[in-house]
């Protein structure tokens, strides 16, 4: 296991550095730059600014300038927010964005596994029936039509909860955020385990549970739970990732300062060194929770050795 | 061997299983009757389809959720089939044990062999861990498993298929149960390894005086094995009677027709027999004689009306418009 986790640091190296070469140049191969907004600057200013960049000079030797400050655990300066490198900017909205991810997280994963366990166990009831239509219903739901809902159900008409803002993460701020990030997870999730649960608890072993005279949450908990968990997992990893770094509508609707503003404001500004940031920041949790996916999976299942 | 055996462990009495399909009402076992005694093996022999896993299932209350069960089954004059699950959870592997087809995938794969035993020690005996790990211990070495004690920490994919069946097999006689289903146990393995867990079953039976109903296809194993046999087409008994009786002069065409199938060593056939046909579809079942439109013998009567099942000689039942000595008239 230890020689597993040691080599999967090492693979993620080339993997980073081959994310970062690509997006560089990518992003600088498109036309434009940083300054080049409407309102033409007099060409001194101009020449000026991209020294002070290097802009002026060729991409390629931008290109060691910026590998040279990430050796360094430096990813630059802003290109926009003058003042505030982007470790800065990065260290003050991930924070807010993990808290939020994490909570979204851990309510999705509690409330999907167990609706997704309770439908499966009643298997076209009812109960299975309005749980797996709620789940759709949560799908279908776009977080951009969710946030403003939320927002107008309990701030405006029942002033119930501060309608945006993060306070340090005090939890009235954190409700809203939490709901409108976990609603399409606990979706997902739900729906994945139902149909994983299903198919577990036809399966022989079970039968041979069955047989052996266990009681129903025996045979749930000790023998179905784990293999019918499998495919939620391979799920989660990709998902946790996303929840924490995809709050750009959680950021927008309740101001709650998150990473999720930078994606759009850095695409929308050329702040190249905001862009290779996050792009690294996603890249490195990306790899980094695939890699404890396939750790759990070796928990869960004795098959997997590595 | 008598059929009418004075102390009955089990009495099956016009047991019927309906699955409701949607495409109607299907009966995958009509009015199947036989008793059990204790310490005795009765063999259930039929082809695929013909409703002898489903009788087991129905036994252990293991059917499909879509299936219905009517008549009854006194285990030791109580009626299992009526029982709730918490009822019947208490008769299931301590009184009744099952062991499956397939060993390969009837072990839990993310358990480790050990616990799947010793849970059934520790939920219908009551005992500590320690102690159900020793009886399990003790149980492996029973069925001749080597390093018992090593393997309890393994992982069922460490096993191979002959060594799963005989996990299955210890599991299933860990309460040292009265009656024994075993539901085709030796067909998804190589020959020697059915061989092998064949004379193991034979052990076992006389060291526990367990019962056993093995369920089969292979009419092999019936001889080698059990006391009475119980012959099924199309979910309903074609001829019911004792081992010998069955083998060595079997009155019913389809009886005969299987026996016939079996490839003998010692005949130069240039080609193995068998039976022409395929056994009727379950949803548009013929009137009359399941068997009609595969039996050589077939007359106008046999589409008429079912052949009811009758004692023709003392202990022997068969349902066949045809008398033993042929037609009559």
């Amino acid at each position: 296991m230890l020689t597993f986790i040691s080599k999967r640091i090492l693979e993620a190296i080339p993997t980073l550095l081959i994310l970062i070469t690509v997006s560089f140049f990518l992003m600088h191969s498109a036309p434009g730059s940083p300054f080049s907004s409407e309102r033409s600057l007099p060409p001194e200013v101009l020449a000026n600014i991209n020294a002070k960049y290097h802009l002026d000079e060729p991409v390629i030797n931008q290109y060691f300038y910026y590998l040279g400050g990430l050796l360094q655990g430096d990813l630059g300066p802003s290109f926009r927010y003058k003042d505030f490198t982007i470790n800065e900017l990065i260290g003050q909205s991930f924070p807010v964005s993990a808290e939020i991810g994490i909570w979204s997280f851990l309510v999705a994963l509690l409330i999907g596994v167990g609706c997704g366990v309770v439908a499966a166990l009643r298997q076209n009831s009812w109960l299975d029936y309005s749980v797996m239509g709620f789940a759709n219903l949560g799908i279908v739901l776009p977080n951009f039509v969710l946030a403003p809902l939320c927002i107008l159900f309990f701030s405006i008409y029942n002033h119930w909860l501060p309608p945006g803002g993060w306070n340090g993460g005090a939890w009235p701020y954190l409700v809203m955020p939490v709901i409108a990030m976990s609603t399409s997870y606990i979706a997902q999730i739900a729906r994945i385990t139902r149909g994983s649960m299903i198919e577990t608890m036809h399966s022989n072993f079970i039968r041979t549970a069955r047989a052996k005279g266990l009681p129903k949450y025996r045979i749930i908990f000790q023998h179905a739970l784990r293999p019918a968990m499998l495919p939620v997992i391979s799920y989660l990893g990709p998902a946790f990732v996303g929840i924490v770094t995809g709050s750009v509508i959680v950021d927008v609707y309740f101001g709650t300062g998150g990473i999720g503003q930078h994606f759009i404001n850095g695409a929308l500004n050329r702040d190249y060194s905001m862009v290779m940031g996050v792009t690294i920041l996603v890249g490195t949790l990306t790899i980094l929770f695939n890699a404890i996916v396939d750790i759990l999976y070796a928990v869960i299942d004795p098959k997997i050795r590595y | 061997m008598n059929l009418s055996n004075t102390k009955k462990l089990l009495e099956v009495n016009r047991l019927r299983v309906n699955f409701r399909t949607p495409d109607g009402f299907v009966t995958a076992v009509n009015d199947l009757n036989f008793t059990l005694a204790q310490g005795e093996t009765l063999g259930i022999v039929g082809e695929s389809g013909s409703g002898k896993s489903q009788t087991a299932f129905a036994l252990m209350g293991l059917l499909a959720g879509n299936g219905v069960i009517e008549g009854e089954a006194r285990f030791n004059e109580q009626n299992i089939l009526t029982l709730n699950e918490k009822a019947m959870n208490r008769i299931r592997s301590k009184e009744i044990a099952m062991i499956f087809q397939d060993p390969m995938t009837s072990l839990n794969p993310y358990m480790k062999v050990g616990k799947q035993l010793m849970e059934v020690l520790i939920l219908h005996k009551g005992m500590s861990k320690a102690e159900a790990f020793e009886a399990s211990v003790k149980m492996l070495d029973a069925v001749k498993m080597p390093e018992a004690r090593k393997r309890m920490n393994m992982y069922p994919h460490e096993f191979s298929g002959g060594m799963r069946q005989r996990v299955m097999i210890a599991m299933a006689l860990l309460c040292q149960p009265k009656l024994l289903i075993a539901d085709e146990p030796t067909t998804a393995l190589d020959v020697t390894v059915q061989a092998q867990i064949l004379t193991l079953l034979n052990e076992l039976k006389d060291d526990f005086n367990t019962s056993i109903i093995m369920i089969t296809h292979d009419l092999g194993v019936v001889a080698g094995l059990c006391d009475k046999v119980l012959v099924m087409y199309a979910g309903q008994t074609m001829e019911y009677g004792t081992a010998e009786d069955v083998f060595y002069r079997p009155t019913h065409p389809y009886t005969q027709g299987l026996l016939k199938a079996i490839p003998r060593l010692d005949a130069d056939d240039e080609q193995l027999s068998t039976i022409p046909g395929n056994p009727p579809n379950l949803l548009q079942m013929p009137s009359g004689c399941p068997f009609q439109a595969r039996c050589e013998f077939a007359r106008e009567r046999c589409g008429e009306s079912i052949p009811p099942l009758e004692e023709y000689a003392p202990d022997q039942l068969r349902a066949c418009h045809k008398s033993v000595d042929g037609w009559v008239a």
